[in-house]
């Protein structure tokens, strides 16, 4: 099996906050991300697809055809936007690294039909990330 | 394509220390062999990025698997503060009889790391120059690893 993985970036304003919580319990739990008007981060996005090479083109899947699936999927529903006001399968959850992440999965895991989906990887910023995967794949990418 | 799915939280950290790297078990001379320039006798240093990943159920109410706050802080407690701006050799009590490779520091900080108590450990990842990096499992290795 041979893993590809490749890279986007978006720019996207969040805030975290939960209105079933005080005004104080949201601000002891989020802390400055409890900032009502928001802020935001530029998302790197690692998409790793799984498969074996097909004998005739050598490829996994098409690039080109990935490249597609993450414009029209991520790049057009999250660039830009206020993903807690713009992003409708964000709607109603805090827009953690870990829900955007697993939003993602599920948006591109029934798009790739050449390999399968082997991982997501959203980074907030360089030293904070959500990895999803298939429990059991334990996440590992060979690098 | 209903494979249960997992969510894993990666964090970086950085601290900075010196190592020597240097067995008991070996002669002047085979020590030179083996570790070459690391086991200059002075010792020399590295900048260290420690990955830590952790994985768990996401809390519906706060959309996370644990609180940053909260590994940040076990972090600086069980590896940081006792680590940064520290000889490994000569501060770090598990490393007294063990040869301070990145490897067995890896290791290390699984071990100082897997109690915390928000979720579960899944990998320790530590990166010793830009150009190599180590990682460490524990017994996680279940499935295919790739």
């Amino acid at each position: 099996m041979v893993l590809l993985t490749r890279k986007i970036e978006f720019a996207a304003s969040h805030l975290y906050h939960n209105p079933n919580l005080s005004a104080a319990e949201n601000r002891r739990i989020f802390g400055k991300c409890n900032n009502p008007h928001g802020h935001g981060h530029n998302y790197t996005l690692e998409v790793t697809v799984e498969g074996e090479p097909d004998p005739v083109t050598g490829m996994v899947l098409d690039l080109k055809a990935l490249k597609e699936i993450l414009e029209r999927e991520i790049m057009q529903r999250m660039d830009h936007r206020h993903l807690n006001y713009e992003v409708a399968e964000l709607a109603g959850k805090i827009p953690t690294c870990e829900n955007i992440a697993t939003v993602i999965w599920q948006l591109l895991e029934p798009k790739i039909t050449q390999g399968r989906l082997h991982r997501v990887r959203l980074y907030e910023s360089p030293d904070l990330f959500a990895d999803c995967y298939r429990d059991g794949a334990n996440g590992a990418v060979k690098s | 394509m209903s494979d249960a799915l997992k969510i894993a939280l990666g964090r970086r950290y950085r601290f900075s220390a010196s190592h020597r790297l240097h067995s008991s078990r070996l002669s002047e001379e085979e020590n030179y062999r083996v570790f070459g320039k690391c086991n200059n006798p002075h010792g020399h240093g590295h900048n260290y990025v420690v990955e830590v990943s952790v994985s768990g159920d996401v809390d519906p109410s706060t959309g996370m698997i644990a609180n940053l706050a909260d590994l940040d802080a076990f972090v600086e407690r069980q590896v940081l503060e006792e680590f940064d701006h520290k000889s490994l050799n000569e501060d770090v009590p598990a490393f007294l009889d063990k040869v301070p490779t990145t490897e067995n520091l890896c290791i290390e900080v699984y071990r100082r790391l897997k109690s915390f108590p928000h979720a579960k450990l899944e990998r320790i990842r530590v990166q010793e120059t830009g150009n190599n990096s180590f990682e460490y499992v524990g017994d996680n290795l279940e499935g295919d690893r790739s």
